[in-house]
């Protein structure tokens, strides 16, 4: 399991290869290839349909890809043909052990219902990763205070705003200490007033350096914090690139369309 | 309304209806431990789990209970020679052991059912989120999807136990002497059928009563985390579960 851990700067965080999706007849992904290195802020952008979600979805399993190759970390994710021909993980195992690298922020939070934020911060790293309980609730009220809803810890996710859910499924996905996060339109779901608190915590990770690969609509905020952005276009890649040149000097038609109606 | 003839009976009464708690309190736990595994197994992508949980539940569900109970009891009695080859005859010339595996298996198939749709009810991004956090397929169902389930189940799950509890006078038919067999046989030996049917009519009645306030306490405690709308009213359970918890 250490070889996958590597600190190599060489080694990618994320490495995809050639990826293919289709639903159906819904060919979704057409053949992606994209490279996240340790510190790199990646956002992906691109007009509802375009393939982002499922993109960041192949990352961590969530869609499995029908071609291609997932590489986290240096480790590539085993495949298998399963059930009635579909592709499949080879070893669900290797595949939860890489999600518990891989923190994952949802458009709907998803905080589980049932549980206190402090017992959704605390859930996987107890249950998953085997960590002490009372050293995690420690960790869960440090990274509480530190997305600003300190005083949150003992509330149910329905007595929170969407804005602090949010913020509490980023501490959660933070409790892993993980080395890539993955966000899928974080702030879609908010209300406008509240996407302001949510994009602030979102760069005051990026300024820490952290691996981040987003799927966002807010353009003006992948223009500032990203390394990196890639347009994607009816399943690829049609466009990437520094932010200044995605969004200041784009080559494809398409993407300088996509700004002109969404900047 | 005979209150001598109610005052007489009243021991065997209570006898009888501590047998009937008794069947109760061990059908229901037995049946929500046969539910679960069937629920699950139900929902599985794999034919040789789902096709087996199919078939327990549909004929548990399909047939009345009464015949149920008289195959295993009366039905299993023919082939006592077989059973007793195999060691298990003392279980099925029994009869309160054949009763408890038939109200078991009952409720069980009907509990299954009521989980199944609970199951299928969670969030799939409750699931997501638990899967991307890396928790392995049994960890999800036993920290994310059951207990979502069970909140789901609740009420349903409430009416089955009450249901199953009246339905525990069936058992007398296979000679169980619970409270309706003494009622029965009081009715029969004094002619009072008001005086008898009442009062058994009543302690079902307060049974019931006891099981819907205990479950309803749990419900509210399972949804503390659900706020009240702005201007409801807590319910009389909600104030219930204030009191024992402060």
């Amino acid at each position: 399991m250490g070889v996958s851990r590597s600190v190599d700067a060489q080694v990618p965080a994320v490495e995809l290869r050639g990826l293919h999706k289709l639903f159906g007849p819904l060919h979704v992904l057409k053949g992606i290839d994209m490279t996240a290195h340790k510190g790199d802020v990646v956002s992906i952008i691109g007009s509802s349909g375009s393939g982002k979600s499922t993109l960041l979805r192949c990352i961590n399993l969530l869609e499995v890809p029908d071609e291609g190759e997932v590489i986290v970390g240096g480790e590539t994710i085993g495949m298998a043909k399963g059930r009635g021909g579909a592709r499949a993980p080879s070893d669900m195992k290797q595949v939860n052990r890489i999600r518990t690298s891989l923190g994952m922020v949802f458009q709907n939070f998803n905080l589980w219902s049932h549980m206190t934020v402090l017992e959704n911060i605390i859930e996987a790293p107890v249950h998953v990763l085997g960590k002490p309980k009372a050293e995690m609730k420690a960790l869960a009220h440090e990274l509480l205070g530190k997305v600003g809803i300190a005083e949150k810890a003992d509330h149910f996710p329905a007595q929170l705003s969407g804005g602090q859910q949010q913020r509490a499924a980023i501490a959660r996905a933070l409790a892993m200490q993980p080395d890539v996060l993955l966000f899928d339109e974080p702030t879609s779901a908010l209300d406008p007033e509240l996407v302001g608190e949510v994009l602030r915590v979102i760069q005051a990770l990026a300024e820490e350096g952290r691996t981040m690969i987003m799927v966002t609509h807010e353009m003006s905020f992948a223009r500032e914090v990203s390394s990196k952005v890639l347009f994607l276009h009816e399943g690829l890649i049609e466009e990437q690139g520094t932010p200044e040149h995605v969004f200041g000097t784009p080559e494809s038609e398409r993407c300088r369309q996509f700004l002109a109606t969404n900047f | 309304m005979d209150f001598g003839l109610i005052i007489d009976s009243w021991p065997a009464l209570m006898r009888g209806a501590v047998m009937t708690l008794t069947l109760t309190a061990i059908a229901v736990p037995a049946g929500l431990a046969l539910a679960l595994p069937l629920a699950v197994a139900r929902l599985s992508h794999r034919l040789w789990l789902r096709l087996p949980s199919y078939a327990v539940i549909y004929v548990f569900r399909g047939t009345p209970l009464l015949i149920q109970l008289y195959l295993i009891y009366y039905g299993l009695g023919q082939f006592n020679a077989v059973l007793k080859s195999w060691g298990v005859w003392w279980f099925f010339r029994n009869e309160l052991y054949c009763a408890l595996l038939v109200l078991s298996l009952n409720t069980g198939a009907y509990t299954a059912e009521i989980f199944r749709g609970a199951i299928s009810g969670v969030p799939s991004g409750f699931i997501e989120a638990a899967q991307a956090s890396g928790m392995s397929w049994f960890t999800r169902l036993r920290r994310i999807v059951l207990p979502s389930a069970f909140r789901l189940a609740w009420p349903a799950y409430t009416n089955e136990v009450v249901f199953l509890m009246q339905a525990t006078s069936l058992v007398s038919l296979i000679t169980v002497i619970e409270l309706f067999r003494v009622t029965k046989t009081m009715a029969d030996r004094t002619f009072d059928i008001y005086t008898m049917y009442i009062t058994t009519g009543l302690i079902y009645l307060m049974i019931s009563y006891g099981i819907i306030l205990l479950f309803g306490l749990i419900e509210a405690y399972l949804m503390r985390h659900m706020p009240l709308a702005p201007n409801a009213r807590k319910t009389i359970n909600q104030r219930a579960l204030a009191v024992l918890m402060r």
